[in-house]
């Protein structure tokens, strides 16, 4: 156990529409044993100590598994560990006498709403668009009756573990959702069970993204910020459905 | 109070079927005329607000989180318990039911349990034709595992994200309604009051987090699925944003809070490492499977692990519980960790832990089978402490992690309120005194796709051609007064220390004397200390910012608030009870041999406390349990 004396860079904003600045705080005596949001816990409750405005930021389950957390850390999506969250951040990857430049994460489609904490909804529009089974409750058959081979249910595992977190986009110099969009889109597309709306899965949803985000061009800084190291393959794998999608489903409208 | 279990007629067996064919119904052309308000979007919530919207009911959906899919559902690790016998070991749902029954140490209702049995089949069958992505043989079927207090193999899994998988299958049926218009979604909104008018659910009142502004919906019916309390002790495994406060603000209005001293500290979580903890971090209990707990025979041995010689050591649960051992249910599990811990024989720098040790098994089954079993979960664990544990066991002790009790509820779901339900781990009614690990998935998922669904419209069809209260009615604008000034007086105190301090010392005092041992003396301190320091809190809180803008101390603030009141019925209801049973240990009741000593005689009842008005005197109301089907029987795991 170390005590580490740190100087903090924040980026704070009162509000969307209020213009930002970054506030310099010293944080000394952080024990490196903590995690980087319990030094930020530590460095609010000394700001509430001196009548100052706790800086905000977005956390919740502090295990890597909610998606909630976000943060640039010296210009790195979830700071600088490899597939780890921001939450699962130590002090101990620091050193003593650090500067650390924190921000949020940044993209025109994921506003700040006030100093750290952005808002992902777009997110949320893409799912609504067509990130589902369409399988109502009641009636579903028992669950043995589709076997799915133990590799193809890894692969959708794979894609499925996505944390909807945002640091795909954040990293992404286009400011582009394609793996966030395709862990989804591969996620149900690879399962039997997602097969009936395959394709108008991938169309409505990739639609929808880029009604907000970005287009893709394959620079994999998406893969290396994600915190559950999510593979660009699966980015392929939508593109080569929405392509299909495209002619196939242009085919089934004109038979209607 | 009077409180009406409305459970069934006719055998346990049929009383679900008799039930669902009696119940009213609502004919799916006059389900839009509804308006159904849920609270919360995990399981339960995510699970009863995409049902409801499938059917027809127009439904309002209210998170706190920005969406739908970071509900503290998200975190559970292991799995979730079903009797499909898929794997031919003898379960069954009447084993399933005896389990969970034995395993809530008979304090839950034998009628709900064996309901929830019955629909677990469904839900794994719901889940998978929603796209979960369960853990596979090689021949596709389904794969399982064990859990503590079972002896079969009844646990579906999706590696170490059992949790997340479900949660984001159930969210993803609810994005699906919002899609279609069904389901209005409002997030980062709070809820901060229940109305009652007339005796009946009338709505909610709730505060726009990112504006501070308070605002009422009405509704027909009104469900919280809000989760639990464990935050009370403010270390846990719950989410930071974990709280109180929509049950606890029910409860002011008038809906029972039933057996609060039930709580769950899990016993495999990583130990404290110091004071600025901000929360623990749970490892999953299906590491059991595998690993082996022990601590060292002797005090003051200081080797390291891997030199401490097979005889020095004292794999405890092992040598206590021979036909459970490693996989003994969690509150005993729990409890004997104390004792090593308490007897000096704890380890790491603290002496806070004990070992659960993997060596046997990766010498057994070798690194790899270990690793695609529980690879996520030791990463995490080496993330957290830096230490592996494929080189040296890992250090766990336990930690509050579950609340059995919550709002009572009958049968349907409903609380003491007319028209106010409560659902998944915010109500009290099927895990009694100690739930089964992989038993909060299935239950929260039973109560939002398949038991709510059900009930609600029995309560709903009679409502035909109503309208819901307006929003500008007195019991409203009152309700929305006194948010707004509760929230406006936090900011006015002006005083010297912040929530987190006030929540951190209350979760002190509630560890020390309402934890994993209770006593007369100690809740009777407590009773004592925990209104003075909430009388401290009114008048020494400091809350910086503003209310008109994003203010997360606020938002703690109201949440602490709400703890202060909560702490203080538990612990009456802890020493009230003179027994103890499952995650309620006094220390006054037990076998010599250090067991839970459960008094059938005067305790083999539900404890509904009814507000007053003054926290420090609630009125106590009981409701008998009336066990037909099991025998009550000295729990053992021998």
């Amino acid at each position: 156990m170390k005590e580490l004396n740190v100087t903090l860079k924040v980026w704070r904003q009162d509000g969307p529409s209020a213009p930002g600045h970054f506030d310099t705080i010293a944080a000394p005596g952080i024990n490196d044993e903590m995690s980087f949001l319990e030094m930020l816990d530590q460095v609010n409750e000394r700001l509430i100590n001196e009548g100052k405005e706790a800086i905000v930021f977005d956390h919740d389950c502090r295990e890597g598994i909610c998606g909630t957390c976000s943060l640039m850390i010296d210009g790195q999506a979830h700071g600088p560990q490899k597939g780890t969250a921001t939450c699962q951040l130590h002090m101990r990857k620091f050193a003593d006498g650090d500067t650390i430049t924190i921000e949020p994460w940044r993209a025109t489609s994921f506003p700040v709403v006030k100093d750290l904490m952005v808002d992902r909804s777009a997110f949320d529009r893409i799912v609504e668009a067509g990130g589902f089974i369409t399988a109502e409750t009641g009636g579903a058959p028992d669950a043995n009756l589709t076997p799915i081979p133990k590799p193809v249910a890894d692969a959708a595992m794979d894609a499925a573990a996505c944390i909807g977190c945002g640091a795909c986009v954040a990293a992404c110099p286009n400011s582009a959702a394609n793996l966030f969009t395709a862990a989804k889109v591969s996620h149900l597309n690879l399962l039997p069970q997602g097969q009936a709306e395959r394709y108008s899965r991938v169309e409505a949803m990739v639609d929808t993204m880029e009604e907000f985000f970005g287009s893709c061009t394959n620079h994999g800084e998406c893969q290396e910020a994600c915190p559950k190291e999510i593979s660009i393959d699966f980015i392929a794998l939508m593109n080569k459905d929405y392509l299909k999608a495209k002619f196939k489903n242009r085919k089934t409208l004109a038979r209607s | 109070m009077e409180l009406n279990s409305k459970i069934p007629e006719g055998p346990i067996a049929e009383k679900w079927t008799s039930y669902k064919f009696d119940r009213k119904l609502v004919n799916p052309a006059n389900r839009r005329k509804y308006e159904v308000i849920v609270v919360g979007t995990g399981l339960a919530g995510g699970a009863a607000a995409a049902t409801l919207g499938e059917q027809g009911y127009k439904v309002k959906a209210f998170t706190f989180h920005d969406s739908p899919r970071r509900a503290h559902s998200i975190a559970a690790q292991g799995g979730i318990n079903a009797a499909k016998n898929y794997k031919g070991d003898g379960d069954s749902i009447y084993r399933l039911f005896y389990d969970t029954v034995k395993g809530g140490d008979f304090r839950s209702r034998e009628a709900n349990v064996y309901r929830l049995a019955e629909e677990s089949v469904n839900i794994i069958d719901q889940m998978t034709a929603q796209g979960v992505p369960f853990a596979r043989e090689y021949g596709g079927l389904l794969d399982n595992r064990s859990f503590g207090g079972a002896q079969v193999s009844r646990t579906f899994y999706a590696r170490g994200q059992t949790g997340q998988q479900l949660l984001l299958g159930a969210y993803q049926q609810l994005a699906r309604q919002v899609g279609l218009g069904n389901v209005e979604l409002h997030n980062r909104t709070e809820l901060v009051d229940v109305v009652v008018v007339d005796g009946v659910a009338a709505g909610i009142v709730v505060r726009d987090l990112l504006t501070g502004e308070v605002t009422s919906h009405s509704a027909h019916a009104v469900v919280l699925a809000t989760g639990g309390y464990s935050n009370v002790f403010f270390l846990s495994t719950n989410a930071m944003a974990c709280n109180v406060t929509a049950a606890w603000r029910a409860h002011r209005r008038g809906a029972a809070f039933a057996n609060p001293c039930y709580t769950q500290i899990h016993p495999t979580c990583i130990p404290q490492s110091d004071d600025f903890q901000s929360k623990l971090t749970l490892m999953s209990e299906s590491l059991r499977n595998d690993g082996r707990i022990w601590a060292p025979k002797d005090p003051d041995d200081r080797r390291p692990a891997h030199e401490i010689p097979e005889e020095d050591r004292d794999y405890y649960l092992e040598r206590r519980y021979p036909s459970f051992g490693n996989l003994a249910p969690r509150d005993i599990a729990s409890r004997a960790a104390k004792v090593e811990v308490d007897a000096g024989k704890g380890v790491g720098p603290l002496k806070n832990g004990v070992f659960l040790d993997f060596s046997d098994a990766i010498g057994r089954l070798g690194e790899k089978v270990i690793e695609e079993r529980y690879g996520n979960l030791f990463e995490m664990y080496e993330r957290i402490t830096d230490e592996s544990p494929y080189r040296q066991p890992m250090r766990i002790y336990p930690a509050p992690h579950y609340t059995m009790g919550g709002l009572w509820v009958d049968y349907e779901l409903m609380t003491s309120v007319p028209g106010l339900y409560a659902a998944g781990e915010a109500n009290f009614s099927d895990h009694g005194a100690n739930r089964l690990g992989a038993s909060a998935l299935m239950q929260g998922l039973a109560d939002g796709y398949f038991v709510l669904p059900n009930t609600i419209s029995n309560y709903l069809a009679p409502l035909l051609g109503t309208t819901p209260v307006p929003t500008d009615h007195p019991a409203f604008k009152a309700a929305e007064a006194e948010a707004t000034d509760r929230f406006a007086q936090y900011l006015s105190i002006g005083g010297t220390q912040s929530p987190d301090a006030f929540h951190m010392k209350l979760g002190r005092i509630m560890w020390d004397y309402c934890g994993m041992e209770r006593t007369k003396e100690g809740l009777e301190k407590a009773l004592a200390e925990i209104p003075a320091l909430h009388e401290e809190f009114r008048k020494d809180l400091r809350v910086t910012g503003s209310g008109s803008s994003l203010n997360q101390t606020l938002e703690k603030a109201g949440r602490v608030d709400d703890f202060f009141e909560l702490a203080q019925v538990m612990c009456l209801d802890a020493l009230t009870r003179e027994e103890s049973c499952g995650g309620h240990f006094r220390a006054e009741h037990q076998t010599e041999e250090g067991e839970a000593e459960r008094d059938d005689e005067h305790f083999a009842h539900v404890a509904a406390w009814e507000w007053s008005g003054d926290p420090t005197a609630p009125i106590r109301n009981v409701e008998p349990l009336e066990f037909d089907n099991v025998h009550l029987a000295v729990r053992s795991y021998k």
